[in-house]
């Protein structure tokens, strides 16, 4: 009921552009628009003059490690810091002094930051209240918000009196209880365990669909932000080093930074050794022999780069592959069975380590392998990208 | 019965074994930990209270000391004379003087103890939200009061307010004042007294209840559309309530026996609960009376709050 008129809109949207995603389109206007933002304590930068665009009914999570300034940045779209330099506009408004009470923007805490002396209903009441709704209203919409959670039987509970995934669901009910245009989550499911937390994030993108808002998520858990969002803007030291659909964050990682942090990669360091506008072959000492990878780069004349090749994209065999590119031998140091699939650590004559992940495909492995196996690494050539920065 | 009825659910072995255990389980350690505290104060608080309870029950006498025996016996006459004198109790009801003066200790402990929190409440607050070494120096200054003794500060109080004392010396140099302010010996003293004196025992239980506080809440608070004054009375101060009750206990309960406060800076016309049981004491040497005015005042004042203390107990404990 509540929900109809976002999902219209959305519909409307998606069927008047043939299903390309906002951000995709050149006149788009965006929804949340930060520009240029700087935030410094002191001598440290916490933000270093940061744009971005977020675009209606996105679910954009900045992925970063401790001390990336992501949820610096959240915090100053939720007013409780200011910028040292920039702006911020919400759905056009700019932001600049506008206090947090009057944002139209709720946040969810990592802590949940649920009032303790408070009921589940009265939580989920508080920020209605203080708009004045009447009573009668209060209750309806914190009846339906709760019963979204799944919560609607434990209304009368004090927090402390709740699991961890249940206050989640609290908090989560609380924050979007107003119809917030623009919901920001800090580490959202941080505090859950890993299965309650994999059945969370399906919910949680259910729920941002049905009602429409527009979420921004912090997190440091990449797989998070794959299974979660439309977008995602991977932060490094105050930077957004990457924005990107979660695809190709994974397979077209900019830089060595991104290539690292999110997944496992194996880095061959060398030289570009011829440069073609549609190839680049690239001699690798450590990876003992050249590579080949079918797409141009823009780089200097034998530029020192790194070629970054994903464990899962490297096939093993004993026997010699045909294929004369991308060939290369190795042993086996090290396998660690995980069940849905295997690990190997693959030693190469230069001393580096190799790590290959092969899928389980059945009970019986069609060809064993073993500690000290002499075998062949290969991969196609559309497999390795390569990372100039 | 209870033991007949266990039996129909235990068989006899594994009753003897619970006896056993029962026997065997019991923690001699925790027993001295809690044995030395009560000992304690079963010395020195139980009964010295049931001593005084005694001597309320008995007559002035010109003797020593000064009241009549409750117990006489002579074993050769072969009597035992048991006497309880209910007359001190009966004469605290009659003299209308004695409810006066229970009201109005009342009445300037409740007035102090509220200005107490009126002035804890920020400095607690400001001790919470401040950090690390801060922090430590703060809570230092706070108790550093109690290194000298508490008469003596009591004593500086009367130098500053007094007619030629620092305050008025300090007003009339500025020409605030063309004449110096009585402040000394007035009920204003004895509130400021007592406001000064307590402070410390408000602020750190108010600090110990802010300081538990997470600071996300106000933030949550605000995100969701609260004002800050209105997410300090939403927010803080439910959450402290802990603190401002054991804070008001703690000054309101030693403010209404206070002695020395309304002696040393009140004038003669503050009446206190202390001063008129120092008065039955030391000048009318009528201990019984004495004891009966300590006795009540001991019901008046911890009886209910011993059991506002209780119902709050089992309140949070839910």
């Amino acid at each position: 009921m509540t929900s109809s008129q976002p999902i219209d809109t959305q519909n409307a949207t998606a069927t008047a552009n043939s299903n390309v995603p906002l951000w995709k389109q050149q006149d788009a206007e965006p929804f949340l628009k930060i520009e240029n933002i700087t935030k410094k304590f002191g001598e440290f930068t916490a933000v270093d003059n940061i744009s971005l665009d977020i675009y209606k009914n996105e679910l954009f999570c900045l992925l970063g490690g401790s001390g990336s300034g992501k949820s610096t940045l959240l915090r100053m779209l939720a007013g409780f810091e200011s910028p040292t330099s920039g702006r911020i506009l919400i759905d056009g408004v700019d932001m600049a002094g506008v206090q947090p009470w009057k944002r139209p923007v709720n946040m969810m805490f990592q802590s949940y930051a649920l009032f303790p002396h408070l009921s589940v209903a009265d939580n989920v009441a508080f920020g209605l209240k203080r708009e004045g709704a009447s009573k009668h209203e209060v209750k309806k919409r914190v009846a339906e918000m709760l019963d979204m959670v799944q919560l609607g039987h434990l209304g009368k509970r004090k927090p402390h009196q709740l699991s961890g995934g249940q206050r989640q669901r609290v908090a989560l009910a609380r924050s979007l209880v107003k119809r917030p245009k623009l919901l920001l989550l800090d580490e959202p499911l941080g505090a859950l365990d890993k299965k309650l937390r994999e059945e969370t994030q399906f919910e949680l993108i259910n729920i941002q669909e049905e009602l429409g808002v527009t979420f921004v998520v912090v997190t440091h858990d990449q797989e998070e932000a794959m299974t979660l969002s439309t977008r995602i803007g991977v932060m490094n030291h105050g930077v957004i080093v990457q924005t990107d659909e979660p695809h190709d964050v994974y397979e077209y990682p900019n830089s060595r930074f991104v290539a690292e942090f999110i997944g496992s990669v194996n880095l061959f360091e060398g030289k570009v050794v011829e440069d073609q506008p549609a190839h680049v072959r690239i001699d690798s000492a450590e990876a003992g022999g050249t590579l080949f990878v079918n797409h141009g780069i823009s780089c200097a004349p034998e530029q020192i780069v790194h070629v970054a090749l994903r464990p899962e994209k490297i096939k093993i065999s004993h026997n010699r592959p045909d294929q004369t590119e991308n060939c290369i031998q190795g042993v086996i140091e090290e396998i660690a069975y995980m069940g849905s699939l295997s690990v190997f650590k693959v030693r190469l004559p230069s001393g580096k380590e190799v790590r290959v992940t092969q899928p389980n495909f059945t009970r019986h492995m069609g060809e064993r392998f073993t500690w000290e196996d002499k075998v062949f690494l290969s991969w196609d050539e559309d497999s390795s990208v390569v990372l100039t920065s | 019965m209870s033991i007949s009825t266990g039996s129909v659910w235990v068989d006899g072995s594994s009753s003897r074994m619970q006896r056993y255990n029962i026997f065997r389980r019991v923690n001699w350690g925790r027993f001295a930990v809690v044995a030395i505290p009560a000992f304690w104060l079963g010395i020195f608080f139980f009964i010295p209270f049931l001593v005084v309870f005694k001597i309320s029950l008995s007559e002035t006498a010109i003797a020593v000391p000064p009241y009549t025996p409750l117990l006489e016996w002579d074993l050769e006459e072969a009597y035992i004379n048991l006497k309880i004198s209910l007359g001190n109790y009966l004469y605290l009801l009659e003299d209308a003087f004695y409810l006066e003066a229970y009201l109005s200790s009342i009445k300037i402990a409740a007035i102090s103890t509220f200005f107490t929190l009126l002035i804890a409440f920020p400095i607690a607050y400001l001790i919470a939200r401040s950090d690390g070494s801060r922090r430590a120096l703060l809570l230092a200054l706070v108790i550093l009061p109690f290194w000298t003794s508490f008469l003596l500060r009591v004593y500086a109080w009367m130098g500053f307010l007094k007619k030629n004392g620092i305050v008025n010396e300090f007003l009339l140099s500025l020409g605030i004042i063309d004449q110096p302010l009585v402040m000394l010996q007035t009920d204003f003293a004895v509130y400021l007294g007592i406001v000064y004196t307590y402070l410390p025992f408000m602020v750190l239980p108010l600090y110990s209840a802010l300081e538990k506080m997470d600071m996300t809440l106000l933030e949550a608070a605000e995100d969701l559309g609260c004002r800050p004054a209105q997410s300090f009375f939403l927010i803080t101060l439910p959450l402290a309530i802990p603190g401002i009750v054991a804070g008001c206990l703690l000054v309101f309960i030693p403010a209404v026996g206070e002695f020395v406060i309304p002696a040393l800076l009140g004038g003669s016309d503050t009446l206190m609960i202390g001063r008129v049981l120092w008065d039955e004491f030391f000048l009318n040497r009528d201990w019984p009376m004495a004891s009966a005015v300590a006795i009540v005042m001991l019901i008046v004042l911890v009886l209910p709050i011993m059991l506002i203390r209780n119902g709050q107990g089992k309140g949070e404990a839910i």
